[in-house]
């Protein structure tokens, strides 16, 4: 086993103590619907920043709605990525292939420019993006399967270089096909769902050409992301606890150990790279059809440490640490541009925004001194009906009661 | 699956010379916690969620769970015929040939570095002998895979623990018990019902080794703040979760006081009338010979001497080979 830092970490050496411990424990110890009575209106605040328009919060520079878009497939990229990565501990450095493969996808299948174009004869082009979906989708996650096959047989550093050569070359193809992929010009036009179509937005909310009045459309591919990762975390979260998560988390953990535990190690770890591809196949999907344009150098390998510093910031394994990363991630180069004062304090924030990747990096270097497991740590629950024990052991130990004398209980406890 | 290393390679390897210092590096809860325990430990009140568990005979039955044992106890279950394992110019097995047999347990003793963790590591599939076979149940296991022996009946512990520490107790147990499950991963995806029915029993059956090994009430605990005894008892815990028929057990008394190692011949014997048959690789003569049937002894990778607990122990090239050795000087 090498020590790779990501990859295999979260080796939190305090197992209680911590304030995030503190909220957790009393979170897990709530009855379900109480859970959903806080979640369900947290959910609906997010999704009604761009609605809100929060004060600062607000960036000046860029649209809020295009930036809370890209918020949202960053969100489902970090997911997907989670899987691999957190997960079954596998570094996977060409992640952003997969998000090239499903943009790339559902541009050749509906860009007038593409030879594969599919919406000039039988396919209408108001569904041109919903049917390209599913198959960015199962091209991606053939794609996982098609990489993984060989390279999950490696272990540690090799799996981490030979991943990153499959992100240069998805890049390298979509740049040299030019028959196929128009090359460095890229392909425009791409089709996008047309709903709501209205006097004051012609061509539907979806189109990048509703941008006159809120929401924008940059806000409507939000609320669809939203919905998007809704799902995906609901049935990953199913995974999670199941015998496929724990076998992920035990392949991680040791992966030799887990096999001599009857795992079977390279199936499960080619399902992560499958599901995960499949989630990035998705987020690219969703960003072909915002942007309606590709070209390769939206894909370069640099966006793969973008995800990744997503995944490693929030929190490897902790699905909602992972979408605070991808939030940390795009939102704050965003907050800076265009920004000429910050608490009175006058700043350059264009310049601050251009050196993000200097800032992530150090920041990066921070975190694995003094805080490897990420800014929000959990451990995972891997037990589908686990959670009657749980809180029983947390509501024996003082957690989760009313809690008239919380002291007294602890005391009587331990 | 690259060379035979794995395994034995690099880390249990390692082990062997950190030694004895192992087992302090695995510490308590209280150690970490600032102010001696400002938050609680979680334990669980066993009885009071499944007080079916009170039960020890209960608790028996359900470990036990259902291996249907084809053939009669004192047949050979493993056969070691003539098994050579070589690293490089080393040779740490050396035509080793004993057999195990249904229901007995079978001690594998001999001084440090005489190829007992490598015969483990040949029967579990992490080596591949370089001669001669290893047949369990009837079947040679040369090319089969190392969960699929799992499968077959052979489970096993570490003679330096590896648990998935970050894992409960509980977790590490079910990773175990999931060798017997069927479950796919659309079924995990959408629950299909043979996964709501293998995630129920996973957690019963779980809950009832904790029991077995006497560790229930640190069901939610992490495995790498189990005190040190608990986590050798998890790991005997684990490995019954996969539903042996074979249990190895790699030292599992290494670091116990005498008490403790009291305690754990007990658990052995009750693992053995469960139903199990077990192969103990332990140094303490004591142990060996309060609680074993047999003796397979080996010395430099060959096995010197075969019998009865009371005729190896009065065996004199065994006397001079591994007796002859004080016993601080072996741990
Ligand atoms: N992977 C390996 N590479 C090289 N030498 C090994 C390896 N595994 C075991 N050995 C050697 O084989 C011999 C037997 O080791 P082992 O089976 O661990 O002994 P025991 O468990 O009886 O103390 C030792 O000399 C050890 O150094
Ligand atoms: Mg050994």
């Amino acid at each position: 086993m090498t020590g790779t830092a990501i990859g295999k970490p979260r080796t939190a050496d305090r197992p209680h103590g911590g304030t995030g411990d503190r909220v957790r424990l009393w979170w897990d110890a709530l009855p379900r619907q109480t859970q959903w009575l806080f979640g369900i209106p947290a959910f609906a605040l997010v999704a009604a920043l761009p609605v809100l328009r929060p004060p600062v919060l607000t960036t000046v520079g860029t649209d809020f709605g295009g930036v809370l878009a890209q918020f949202g497939m960053y969100a489902l990229l970090a997911v997907g990525l989670n899987v691999v990565v957190g997960q079954a501990g596998l570094l996977d450095l060409g992640y952003v292939g997969f998000y090239a493969i499903g943009a790339y996808t559902v541009a050749l299948l509906t860009s007038p420019n593409s030879p594969w174009n599919l919406t000039d004869d039988w396919l209408s082009r108001s569904w041109g993006w919903l049917f390209a979906l599913p198959i960015a989708i199962a091209i991606t996650a053939v794609s996982g399967l098609i990489l993984g096959s060989p390279t999950l047989r490696l272990r540690g550093d090799y799996l981490a270089i030979v991943t990153l050569g499959f992100g240069e070359i998805v890049r390298l193809l979509a740049d040299n096909l030019s028959d196929i992929t128009g090359g460095g010009r890229g392909l425009s036009s791409i089709a996008y769902p047309v709903v709501g179509t209205s006097e004051k937005r012609p061509f539907g909310v979806f189109s990048a050409g509703n941008t006159q009045h809120a929401p924008t459309y940059g806000v409507w591919w939000f609320w669809l992301s939203l919905i998007l990762l809704a799902i995906t975390l609901i049935l990953i979260g199913n995974l999670e606890r199941s015998r496929v998560g724990r076998a992920w988390v035990s392949i991680r953990e040791d992966e030799d150990a887990a096999e001599i535990m009857g795992v079977p190690t390279f199936r499960f770890k080619l399902w992560a790279f499958v599901i995960g591809a499949s989630i990035g196949g998705l987020s690219g999907a969703l960003y072909a059809g915002q942007v309606q344009f590709v070209v390769p150098s939206s894909f370069n390998v640099i966006n793969s440490m973008l995800f990744l510093c997503a995944v490693v910031l929030g929190g490897q394994g902790n699905k909602l640490g992972v979408i605070a990363g991808a939030f940390i991630v795009v939102y704050l180069p965003n907050f800076f541009l265009g920004r000429t004062s910050l608490l009175g304090i006058p700043i350059d924030g264009n310049t601050i925004a251009n050196y993000k990747y200097l800032f992530f990096g150090l920041a990066l270097i921070v975190l694995m001194i003094f805080r490897p497991q990420g800014l929000f740590p959990a451990r995972q629950k891997l037990l589908t009906y686990g959670r009657e024990l749980y809180v029983a052991a947390r509501r024996a130990a003082g957690y989760g009661k009313p809690a008239p004398e919380p002291t007294t209980e602890q005391g009587g406890a331990s | 699956m690259t060379e035979p290393g794995g395994i034995g390679a690099g880390s249990e390897h390692g082990e062997q010379f950190r030694g004895t210092d192992d087992y302090l590096e695995t510490s308590t809860p209280e150690q970490y916690l600032p102010d001696g325990g400002e938050i609680p430990e979680l334990q669980v009140d066993v009885a009071s969620i499944h007080p079916e568990l009170a039960d020890e005979g209960k608790v028996a039955e359900l470990v036990a769970a259902d291996r249907h044992v084809r053939a009669a106890e004192g047949e050979p279950l493993l056969q070691m015929q003539g098994v050579t394992v070589r690293f490089g110019g080393l040779v740490a097995l050396d035509d080793v040939t004993f057999d195990i047999k249904r229901g007995e347990i079978l001690g594998l003793i001999g001084p440090n570095g005489a190829g007992k963790t490598t015969c483990f590591n040949t029967m579990t599939g992490i080596y591949r002998p370089s001669a001669g076979s290893v047949v369990f149940d009837g079947r040679p296991i040369g090319a089969i895979k190392r969960h699929a022996i799992t499968q077959l009946g052979i489970a096993r512990t570490f003679q330096n623990i590896r648990l998935f520490s970050d894992m409960t107790a509980l977790e590490n147990v079910i990773v175990g018990t999931d060798a017997r499950h069927r479950t796919s991963v659309p079924g995990a995806v959408f629950r299909s019902k043979r996964h709501r029915v293998e995630e129920r029993d996973a957690i019963d059956r779980g809950m009832a080794l904790l029991e077995f090994v006497g560790i229930g009430n640190r069901a939610t605990q992490q495995a790498r703040n189990l005190p040190y005894g608990d986590q050798r008892r998890l790991e005997i815990a684990r490995a019954l979760a996969t539903e042996p028929k074979l249990l190895c057990l790699d030292e599992p008394a290494a670091g116990f006081n005498p008490a403790e190692k009291q305690d754990l011949s007990e658990l052995i014997q009750k693992i053995r009338d469960d139903g199990f048959t077990v192969l103990l690789i332990e140094h303490d003569m004591r142990l060996v010979l309060g609680v074993t049937d047999r003796v397979v002894v080996l010395e430099f990778g060959r096995k010197i001497a075969d019998g009865l607990p009371t005729e190896v122990s009065q065996d004199p090239a065994v006397i001079a080979a591994y007796l002859g050795v004080p016993d601080d000087a072996t741990a």
